[in-house]
């Protein structure tokens, strides 16, 4: 006879992190037993992710094994520098800074953004501050985005992305996450080091991920845990009170923007909840009544999880071949 | 009313479709459903609208609704085009 269920609430996230530690510690040393690899290479931005990707890895390999290399870009924030650096000094790990500005600026990022923004906004210039905000499927619409532009002067301006600018926009931008793996695999390439991805199971299972940027990698530490319970791991890994209390931010646009305005319906703590519910087939009333949000609303998050999922598929396919070949990619598990 | 509709499914079947005559849907499917459309998709779908009858779809009418179904959007274009004319 099956116990009752768990009531849907933040101890259904509750974490036994020395187990957990232990479990990923011996994930790491086999996954790179598999590869042939002596080592790790990971970006870190100072977030709470890329923060526990590293300490675990430290913890599983000895900071002798462990590269981390801070990649700050015209558009990114200064804290995100600081505290990365904090970190890697932290676990004693060696790292390198690369700052991809001017590397981002002959590839055409900031140049083909701007002329997409300017498409909207005829009186842009970079002096402004951007980001892009997600609206409609909580209201049970159609998600979209809108520009979100701060000028000079303090003075916010919105605009609905259409088709071609939306398309740009993104595209222009996913250069950032692109050149960051390729920095990464440079490193990793140099030292015979496997690469580290920082996606938690929020962002790896809703596709919030560039495809071949940030979304590549030789493995995925956290990509199993929920937010919650990453942050659970910060503060038993004692890293910095900073990094254990950020909020998750994109670190893409100028304008600073939470990932759940730019992509999810809902803040962090509530969608990992809601994820929860979905994996474990709650109803849409018991996430209602969990969140404090009407039945309707519940619904239509738990409706977004899949189309976001549907999404995802892409990001996360392999290259498609006519028929299958032997051996390609024969011991990875299923997604 | 009519032509609206086969115009919009010749859209469809050009531009989601592919060319692929491999998928039936009636004009009441519902596109989101049955994945001929998703959000990007919407947005070429509002492009089209606007470009084919001058339509212009404000924030609040981006819901299924309005555009999830070819009976849908074109009745959707139908009362555009009767606001826009009086």
């Amino acid at each position: 006879m099956p116990a009752a269920a768990t009531p849907l609430g933040p101890e259904v996230l509750a974490l036994d992190c020395v187990a957990e530690t232990a479990r990923i510690a011996g994930f790491i040393v086999a996954t790179l037993r598999r590869f042939s690899k002596r080592g790790v290479v990971l970006g870190l931005s100072g977030g709470v992710d890329s923060s526990v990707c590293a300490a675990l890895a430290v913890h599983a390999l000895g900071a002798k094994r462990v590269f981390g290399l801070l990649m700050p870009e015209r558009d990114s924030s200064s804290a995100s520098r600081s505290l990365g650096a904090q970190v890697a000094q932290q676990l004693g790990i060696d790292y390198a800074v690369e700052d991809l500005a001017p590397a981002l600026e002959a590839i055409g990022c900031y140049r083909w953004r701007d002329e997409a923004v300017r498409a909207l906004l005829p009186d842009y210039t970079p002096a402004w501050k951007i980001k892009l905000a997600i609206s409609g499927g909580l209201q049970g619409g159609i998600n979209h985005f809108q520009l979100v532009a701060q000028s000079p002067d303090g003075a916010l301006h919105r605009a609905r992305l259409p088709l071609r600018e939306y398309l740009q926009i993104v595209a222009a931008t996913n250069h950032k996450q692109r050149l960051r793996k390729t920095l990464e695999y440079f490193h990793a390439d140099r030292l015979n080091y496997a690469v580290i991805g920082t996606p938690n199971r929020l962002e790896y299972d809703q596709g919030f991920f560039v495809k071949n940027g940030d979304g590549s990698a030789d493995l995925k530490p956290i990509a199993h845990l929920y937010k919650t319970q990453v942050y659970a791991l910060a503060r038993h890994l004692g890293l910095p009170e900073a990094v254990c209390t950020a909020a998750p931010t994109t670190d893409t646009y100028s304008l600073p923007q939470g990932q759940d305005e730019f992509y999810f319906a809902l803040p962090w703590q509530q969608m990992d909840l809601a994820l929860w519910a979905k994996n474990h087939g709650r109803s849409a009333a018991e996430l209602a009544a969990a969140l404090g949000i009407s039945e309707q609303q519940a619904e239509a998050v738990l409706a977004d999880i899949d189309a976001k999922r549907r999404t995802a598929r892409y990001l996360h396919a392999r290259p498609a071949l006519v028929e299958p070949i032997h051996n390609d990619n024969p011991e990875e598990p299923a997604p | 009313m009519s032509d609206i509709r086969q115009t919009i499914r010749q859209y469809i079947d050009d531009n989601f479709l592919l060319g692929a005559r491999d998928t039936a849907y009636a004009d009441t499917d519902s596109l989101l459903d049955l994945h001929i459309l998703d959000s990007t998709g919407v947005l070429e779908l509002i492009l089209f609208l606007e470009e084919t009858w001058g339509v212009k779809v404000e924030d609040a009418e981006m819901v299924p609704e309005n555009l999830d179904s070819v009976a849908a959007i074109a009745d959707f274009v139908q009362r555009k085009r009767a606001t826009a004319a009086a």
